[in-house]
């Protein structure tokens, strides 16, 4: 590669395109997550004990030894400095539940790497969300201890409870919207505090590492789409709001829909992809057989990229007659 | 058009190079739907390969009384008198078989696999050349289902043919018994197969670069001495 549009001296570009770079380097941008992520690994050790620490620590582990193990025998350069497989270790152990079984921790990483990623080539190539992959596999794989939730330290003394989500559609019990905030509830590791979640997310927001299009579209779909129902039948439809603050929606819109690889390119894109995420959510919360359904929406979506990406292709020279 | 092959060359292509499931993709119905464990598997590759074998034959000797234009109608009824064969036997000698395999016997009829070896070798070949190619195929849809139910089975239910083979603190995985699990099986399969075959491609084209090399300068040692 040519370097020398990295010499701001320089006005006129000398290089072959793309001209337009981004602030960061894939290697920087990584660790800038790993910095947001951060928030929500001290919430899980808050809320739910020390072994999570341990359930974090198989996870990252596994992942960044599945990454350097296929590297390894594909003869491959070991590509772990840019962190992409210490991410996807962080994220799929947080949307995890409580007390989750380390070896199936393990296989989960496993997964997430080997199938999710590697095996379409590594980074940049994986058609789906690497850490979602690997959830979807552990929940077909072990269904009973992925929907085995136990409560947060601070909340009443009981071993194992009802999720927000799966307690108002199956039960009809709606939770207080402060204890969601706060991540007070059952839930996994990392989803149950919107303020940690919101905190790394709006960050990486901040100092443009991801891309806000997504995050947005995905809430004002949910706005949509749920008020719509919600106003419908109050009774029956949980308000929007609570849409946001319950289950793994601000993590999935925030850390999973907004991974570079598996996202629209381009603006229009990231609409549509956002509002797609957003329909089918609602869809599955509402009518679905599971209470929860952020992770299935996103893989769903992460399966339509390549041809939203194809029809938003933003023209080059001129407009349209 | 006569294949060229030896006689033992015709029954061992189908087990590695020509394998119809991993090779061919053919079959896939059967391969993905009834490998929840390795008895199924055989049992299904077993009837399988039996209408191959029977039906190869007897199409392979009526070759050139069926006129072309009406030959995948014949075809079919001549597989399909076997598969009626096959599924009454099961349900009178091995009924939790037959129970277990469910439609997917009767479903033979359909498989790609035995249609596509009328139409691309019985139809042009002798009679023990066809009844071999239709062995061979027979034993590699055994093995590949075989290995896929095995497979399938010790980490979606702990055993293997029946025998508890996995200790008691493995935890099964539910996804392996699940239709999830047989696309994942295969294609897995599959990837490490390619990779085999593509292994051993290189290290022949190697071998004759190699050979070619030490030939060429063999040559040029000679001529200039």
């Amino acid at each position: 590669m040519n370097t020398i549009t990295a010499n701001p001296s320089y006005k006129l570009e000398l290089a072959a395109s793309p001209h337009v770079h981004s602030r960061w380097s894939t290697k920087q941008a990584m660790w800038l997550v790993l910095a947001a992520i951060l928030p929500m690994v001290i919430s899980a050790v808050v809320f739910f004990g020390l072994y999570q620490l341990l359930i974090i620590i198989v996870s990252v582990g596994f992942c960044v030894g599945t990454e350097a193990a296929v590297k390894a025998v594909r003869k491959r350069k070991i590509s772990i400095g840019d962190g992409s497989a210490v991410i996807t270790g962080l994220l799929l152990a947080l949307i995890l539940p409580p007390n989750f079984s380390l070896s199936s921790t393990a296989i989960g990483a496993i997964v997430s790497i080997g199938i999710g990623k590697e095996i379409f080539g590594g980074l940049g190539y994986n058609i789906f969300n690497p850490a979602l992959v690997g959830r979807a596999f552990l929940q077909a794989a072990f269904p009973v201890p992925m929907t085995t939730w136990s409560q947060p330290n601070y909340a009443v003394d009981s071993i194992s409870s009802a999720t927000p989500l799966s307690a108002i559609k199956f039960d009809k019990v709606s939770t207080e919207l402060s204890n969601l905030f706060l991540g007070n509830v059952g839930g996994s590791l990392g989803e149950t505090s919107a303020i940690a979640v919101l905190l790394g997310g709006i960050f990486l927001i901040v100092i443009g590492v991801v891309n806000w299009r997504v995050p947005v579209s995905m809430t004002l779909g949910v706005i949509i789409f749920g008020g719509i129902f919600w106003l419908l039948d109050p009774a029956i439809y949980p308000n929007p709001l609570f849409h946001i603050f319950a289950g793994g929606f601000l993590v999935g819109a925030l850390f999973m829909a907004t991974d570079w690889v598996t996202s629209p390119l381009y603006g229009k894109g990231m609409w549509i992809f956002g509002a797609g995420i957003a329909l089918v959510l609602v869809l599955i919360r509402l009518f679905g057989g599971l209470p929860e359904g952020v992770m299935y929406s996103i893989l769903f979506m992460n399966a339509f990229v390549p041809l939203i990406n194809r029809y938003t292709k933003p023209r080059i020279f001129g407009k349209e007659k | 058009m006569k294949s060229k092959l030896g006689f033992v060359k015709e029954y061992t292509k189908g087990l590695w190079e020509n394998n119809p499931v991993f090779k061919q993709v053919l079959g896939m119905c059967p391969t993905l739907a009834v490998t929840v464990s390795a008895i199924n598997g055989i049992a299904m590759a077993l009837a399988t390969t039996f209408v191959l074998v029977f039906s190869s034959i007897i199409i392979s000797s009526v070759r050139k009384l069926i006129p072309s234009q009406v030959r995948i109608a014949s075809y079919i009824l001549i597989i399909a008198t076997f598969v009626t064969i096959v599924d009454l036997v099961m349900k009178a000698q091995f009924p939790d078989l037959s129970k277990s395999l469910g439609p997917y016997i009767p479903l033979i009829v359909v498989n790609c696999l035995i249609l596509g070896r009328q139409e691309a070798f019985s139809s042009k070949n002798g009679v023990l050349r066809s009844a071999l190619d239709a062995l061979g195929m027979g034993t590699g849809f055994l093995i590949a289902l075989f290995m896929l139910g095995g497979i399938r089975e010790i980490l979606g239910s702990r055993t293997l043919l029946g025998f508890q083979i996995m200790p008691d603190f493995y935890e099964p995985w539910l996804v392996m018994i699940l239709p999830a699990g047989a696309f994942l099986t295969l294609g897995l399969m599959m990837a490490y197969f390619n990779s085999i075959a593509i292994n051993m491609k290189k290290k022949e084209t190697d071998k004759i670069i190699e050979q070619y090399k030490k030939s060429k300068a063999a040559k040029t040692i000679e001529a200039g001495a």
